[in-house]
């Protein structure tokens, strides 16, 4: 048997994804532009434990529960339209928070970089109402969940649409252009604890929700006739699952803007790993997800530090270098068996 | 003399796809216990009708299983009863054999609940008798398209439905593989279960106990598979293209060239 034999439990994986994520969030609060002696002096010094308990661990925590919606949106999505290039963004909440963000920016002034707490509370929300406007204008227009197919058209249409709408407004007001880009570039340097309380808290329902469900994502693997033929109440898990993709999607999206291929990579990394059911695929994408973005975190703020690059540009980077070996490996191991 | 149990029951069903009528008025009884195949020429309605059987699509008239009315049923209760199998079914290539099996034991599973001892002596018994129990670890997508349909057939078998609607099952089986088919859905009768199918092939449906013969969404016959009267009119929808020929003391339809 080639590699494809040689598994792993699916409960080593989510064990190592744990203490890689443990790892990731201590290293995390370890780095950054005073190093690692915040950490040390952190028992003594207020202001070096302010950096490491204030600004260092909320946002790794952040990033680790931004990732995990993100890869637990990528898995539901995946399973839901029985396509493996399925992603969170899918059904335009990308570009619903993008527009919620620019609007927000051209009537209130300001960039997403700002520390303000209303300008903050501002701009997450106007992007978390963009995301949830989309994903609904999106299920309008496919006319409900039943449709597989024209639900995927309807979320191509309304990504472009609104995407259009925010590069509109982006033209006719330039000095929003900076604070734009932050956002579509995505960065997880603004988080704090409340963020991440929400986060989790969103993440911990997510969770329980899609595992529940889970067995409607394996049966729709045999197709949604085999699947209604098994007696499964298919419409109302499919609206249940929507719903819990746009809450992941754009509670990750508020809070750490667009954050490419975390979703889409993140469960073909679990595939990759293990071959097992939706109830664990959930799990492990989360897990995979948030180790994901974590380690992008991690690699922005050292590579060039003590500058740090926007997350977003590290994880498409990586991303989408990690998908296309993994294609090529894919082709070579199919065509020499 | 007893009527016989009449497994489905048809009465005046007409089925609409895209606006356009593609079934016009089905009426027809199947006899509990026995297989029954479904012949006709591309596009006579075969698979929508097979489909509107295991109440998969919306139809105008009415559909008795076992005397209760089909689209009245409780869904889980429907899906213990009747198994379905469909035309080119895409699995996801990550599922393992064993887990694609296991979904036809979902009709009888609790939401939440873990396969029972049962669920598992059933898995493997359909795996055994598809001999596909060597590839259980596998993930589907590793096994080629007759191996795939074999595991689809398990998966079938598993639910341990009264009826089993199938359709196209032979696609991709190779000749003894469809032996075994066939000697798979003698055992099911011989358990009392009632197979309907839809096949392609004239020559593997002369097999069953009893044949309809479809044309452009109406039946045209039904009748026993040995009784001439089903060859004339096999014959007559695929256009005397075809001829029905007795040979070894079976049934084989040859090109009429």
């Amino acid at each position: 048997m080639t590699a494809h034999g040689a598994r792993w439990s699916p409960v080593w994986v989510a064990l190592s994804l744990l203490v890689l994520s443990a790892l990731g969030i201590a290293l995390g609060s370890a780095v950054g532009s005073t190093g690692f002696e915040s950490w040390l002096a952190a028992v003594h010094d207020h202001t070096a434990w302010q950096i490491v308990w204030d600004i260092r661990l909320p946002r790794s925590v952040g990033a680790c529960a931004a990732g995990a919606l993100l890869g637990l949106a990528g898995a539901l999505a995946q399973g839901l339209f029985r396509n493996p290039l399925a992603d969170p963004y899918l059904l335009g909440s990308a570009s619903g928070a993008s527009l919620g963000v620019a609007v927000a920016l051209t009537l209130f002034g300001g960039n997403p970089f700002a520390t303000e707490f209303l300008v903050r509370l501002g701009l997450t929300g106007a992007a978390f109402v963009g995301a949830v406007l989309a994903v609904l204008l999106t299920l309008l227009l496919a006319r409900g969940v039943q449709h597989t197919l024209r639900l995927l058209l309807a979320g191509v249409i309304v990504g472009v649409v609104l995407g259009a709408l925010a590069s509109l407004i982006t033209l006719m007001r330039p000095d929003v252009l900076q604070g734009m880009q932050g956002f579509l570039l995505g960065s997880t340097s603004f988080i704090n604890w409340n963020a991440c309380v929400l986060m989790l808290s969103v993440l911990l329902v997510c969770v329980v929700i899609a595992f529940a469900l889970s067995r409607v994502l394996d049966a729709l693997s045999l197709g949604e006739s085999t699947a209604l033929s098994l007696g499964l109440p298919l419409g109302p898990v499919r609206v249940a699952l929507v719903c819990v993709l746009a809450l992941a999607t754009g509670t990750a999206v508020a809070q750490t803007g667009l954050v490419a291929f975390v979703g889409l990579a993140a469960p073909h990394l679990v595939r990759s790993l293990v071959k097992t059911k939706h109830n664990w695929m959930v799990l492990l994408s989360a897990l995979m997800g948030g180790v994901l973005l974590l380690s992008a975190d991690l690699l922005a703020r050292m590579l060039l530090s003590p500058q740090e690059m926007p997350v977003g540009v590290l994880t498409a980077v990586l991303g989408g270098g990690y998908l296309l070996w993994l294609m090529y490996r894919s082709q070579t191991t199919r065509a020499a068996p | 003399m007893n009527a016989p149990l009449m497994a489905l029951r048809l009465r005046d069903v007409h089925v609409s796809l895209a606006g356009q009528e593609v079934l016009h008025g089905i009426d027809m009884s199947f006899v509990a216990g026995r297989w029954t195949s479904i012949v006709g020429p591309n596009g006579a309605g075969k698979s929508t009708l097979l489909k509107a059987m295991a109440g998969l699509l919306p139809v105008s008239g009415r559909i008795f299983l076992f005397d209760q009315a089909l689209m009245a049923m409780d869904q889980k209760q429907r899906a213990q009863q009747l198994s379905w199998l469909g035309q080119n079914e895409s699995a996801s290539d990550d599922l393992r054999v064993w887990d694609v099996v296991m979904l036809g034991r979902m009709p009888h599973q609790d939401w939440l609940a873990a396969p029972s001892a049962h669920d598992h002596v059933v898995v493997e018994t359909a795996l055994q008798a598809t001999q596909a129990w060597d590839w259980r670890e596998r993930s589907i997508g590793q096994l080629s398209g007759g191996e795939r349909q074999r595991v689809l057939l398990a998966r079938a078998m598993a639910v341990q439905a009264q009826v089993m609607l199938m359709d196209e099952p032979l696609a991709n089986l190779d000749p003894p593989h469809q032996v075994d088919w066939l000697e798979q859905v003698r055992c099911l009768t011989s358990q009392h279960t009632t197979v309907i199918s839809v096949l392609h092939e004239v020559g593997m449906a002369l097999h069953a106990d009893d044949m309809v013969v479809m044309q452009a969404g109406h039946v045209v016959h039904q009748g026993a598979c040995t009784d001439a009267a089903t060859h004339r009119a096999v014959e007559a929808v695929f256009d005397k293209r075809i001829a029905i020929h007795s040979l070894d003391g079976q049934w084989v339809a040859v090109p009429k060239l």
